[in-house]
């Protein structure tokens, strides 16, 4: 075991270097631009500290204890930054500094609706969360329910979310790394899905948690430092770079206030939906609970991952902000030297020139490594929460009925890991050269309306029924799934329709009601002798969730 | 002990239910203060926009849409600040009372 794992981190950090050998000699691509080594040092660097952490957690990991919660010994602070660092991806960064770039203020409503949903995640779910789980959501969703159908309802409900968000994942990977770093968009992809493997499939919880540690740290010390770059060119003064951004910026005063982006109130209140309650769905973020010793940590680590996150989108306004005088008026940063044209790189890229701009090639070469490192660190937690889905959910609790032992559990683990990076490398290839921005909304909205009503009913409602819960969910996934098929963004741009048939890009509004709805209805319709005694065990339930009598302890070493 | 009977006596312990009322009232309080401005602001932004554009200062630059809407992130922060303190101090001592009595 011990050897075969040095033996890999070798071979993956041969792979990592072969990449950028091969790389040198082919700079064909459009949009590749050459090789940039400061940027590949540094994230060769962050390769090798992150390796030789895996391999310290690969000799902590010996139970599936280990390898999914990481024994439950992280504290709340670490487990906050691991939290942020799970929730704070590179297309958040490039996304809404872009957002503010070209939308002004739109950008910044944007950023407050990925960020509400903590606070609400807080009050309402976090301590019984840790209560009431173990390893996986499903722990919770199925704890009174059939085990048979509602864990695999929810397991199949995260791996969809996990699918979706992988292939947004690695497609940005491969667009922003060939982009950057000059490599082949097929390496990057594949650089991005081994290593993920390794860290996974070796350092299990304890690893994929020390990477989003010090990813979260390495992303908010570049945005904050870059963010007093960007300021001190506007001698200190927000006034000032406010002032020179409506100079700079072709909508001029609009900018200050809400534009289009917000304009229909139906679809704004849709969108805040499924973001605020598909974040408490999302099946990685759930698992990061249960990784943590008791209830108060699990509280310390919303505050912490709170703050974070809000610092990090109140950096990137005013990164965004910034970029609207610094790039929009350098010649050098746009398409054939024409300001106001096309960007290079294309639309996603103010943060990236903004970086160079202030901070000159090596302080680009560091935000280019900063963003591969946090592609890395999203990927190995969805994986890790993929991984658990199939193992302990599907392989352990459904088919094994829970007589697995604890090695034949492992071992499964290990190839859903294994399997899902090549997945991941698979799908991030087939969907190259695709607009993958649907899947944001997609995987928000079978978050929302799969996986955040079966949640939340089971530990608030005692009514809910295992028919209730499973039509419920189907419900929502059909209806979730087949409204952003029939959105603007799917029916029209990309398939070529005259006119949407859902007029919304974003399904919570109907589809999370939805589900809301047939589970409320076929539950209080179920007389059946299993609805009842499912309403007798919420008893059990409902003290353990108030107060952790019999939850699951921290794990011994 | 046997579990089920452990749970006979938190239920039937007053401070249980003062516990599970009062930490109740205080998320769903919380959760209003957080969901209600956000609802409220989303609302205006997309019916009334005109309403961010004044100025925070009279010839000044900066409008005040960009402070609320940092408020509504800091203050998200803090409200987190201000119920983990809470719980972790008060609802978590009378817990360990209750479990404690029950255990005797």
């Amino acid at each position: 075991m011990k050897r075969s794992l040095t033996a890999l981190i070798a071979g993956s950090l041969l792979a990592v270097s072969f990449a950028v050998f091969a790389a040198g000699g082919a700079i064909e691509g459009v949009e590749k631009q050459p090789i940039n080594v400061s940027a590949i040092a540094m994230f060769l660097i962050f390769v090798v500290a992150t390796l030789g952490i895996t391999k310290w957690a690969a000799g902590k990991t010996k139970t599936t204890a280990d390898f999914y919660t990481a024994g439950g010994g992280i504290t709340g602070f670490q487990n906050g930054l691991a939290i942020a660092g799970d929730y704070m991806s590179a297309a958040t960064l490039l996304g809404i500094t872009s957002m503010v770039y070209f939308k002004g203020y739109d950008g910044f409503v944007y950023a407050v609706c990925f960020f509400v949903g903590w606070p609400i995640i807080l009050f309402m779910m976090a301590e019984r969360l840790r209560n009431l789980g173990k390893f996986t959501f499903a722990d919770i969703a199925s704890y009174r329910l059939d085990q048979n159908r509602i864990r695999t309802f929810a397991a199949i409900g995260s791996l969809t979310v996990v699918c979706f968000y992988l292939i947004v994942q690695m497609v940005g990977a491969g667009q922003l790394i060939q982009l950057l770093f000059g490599l082949e968009y097929n390496v990057a992809v594949a650089v991005v899905g081994i290593l993920m493997m390794v860290y996974v499939t070796f350092g299990g919880m304890t690893a994929t948690t020390w990477v989003q540690i010090i990813k979260a740290c390495l992303l908010l010390g570049g945005g904050i430092t870059l963010m007093l770059l960007t300021l001190s060119q506007f001698g200190w003064s927000l006034d000032t770079l406010f002032a020179k951004a409506i100079e700079s910026h072709k909508q001029g005063e609009k900018i200050m206030a809400p534009g289009s982006l917000m304009a229909d109130p139906v679809s704004a209140f849709s969108l805040s939906l499924g973001l605020l309650f598909g974040t408490a769905g999302l099946p990685h973020i759930m698992m990061r609970f249960f990784t943590v010793p008791n209830a108060k940590e699990a509280r310390k680590s919303v505050f912490y991952a709170t703050g974070f996150i809000g610092l990090f989108f109140l950096v990137t306004i005013i990164l965004g902000a910034g970029a609207i005088t610094i790039v929009g008026t350098n010649a050098s940063f746009f398409e054939g030297g024409q300001i106001g044209g096309k960007l290079i790189g294309g639309n996603n890229m103010p943060v990236m020139h903004l970086a160079k701009a202030v901070g000159g090639d090596i302080f680009l070469g560091f935000l280019s490594a900063v963003a591969f490192a946090t592609i890395l660190a999203v990927v190995s937690g969805l994986a890790l929460a993929g991984a658990s889905a199939i193992s302990h959910d599907l392989y352990a609790r459904v088919i094994k009925k829970g007589t697995a032992s604890s090695q034949q559990e492992m071992k499964v683990t290990r190839f859903a890991s294994v399997g899902l990076g090549l997945t991941a490398i698979g799908l991030g290839i087939a969907f190259k050269d695709q607009n993958v921005l649907f899947l944001v909304a997609l995987a928000f909205g079978v978050a929302s309306s799969v996986n955040f009503p079966v949640l939340i009913l089971s530990m608030y409602w005692k009514g809910l029924t295992t028919r209730g819960a499973l039509w419920g969910g189907i419900a929502g996934l059909v209806s979730s799934v087949g409204l952003v098929v029939l959105s603007p963004t799917v029916w029209v741009k990309i398939l070529g329709n005259k006119a949407a048939i859902f007029p919304y890009d974003h399904p919570a509004i109907v589809s999370m009601t939805l589900a809301f709805f047939v589970t409320w209805l076929l539950s209080v319709t179920d007389k059946s002798a299993r609805a009842a005694k499912e309403a007798e065990a919420y008893e059990e339930q409902y003290i353990r969730a108030q107060t952790g009598l019999g939850a699951s302890g921290a794990h011994a070493h | 002990m046997s579990q089920p009977n452990i749970q006979a006596k938190i239920r039937s312990n007053p401070k249980f239910a003062e516990l599970v009322g009062k930490r109740t009232r205080f998320a769903i309080i919380l959760s209003l203060v957080v969901l209600v401005p956000y609802y409220t602001f989303m609302f205006l932004v997309s019916t009334q926009p005109q309403l961010f554009a004044s100025k925070v200062a009279e010839g000044g630059i900066v409008t005040i849409g960009w402070p609320i809407a940092a408020l509504i992130i800091v203050g998200g922060w803090l409200l987190t600040g201000v119920y983990v303190s809470r719980a972790n101090g008060e609802f978590d001592s009378i817990t360990e009372e209750v479990l404690k009595e029950a255990r005797k």
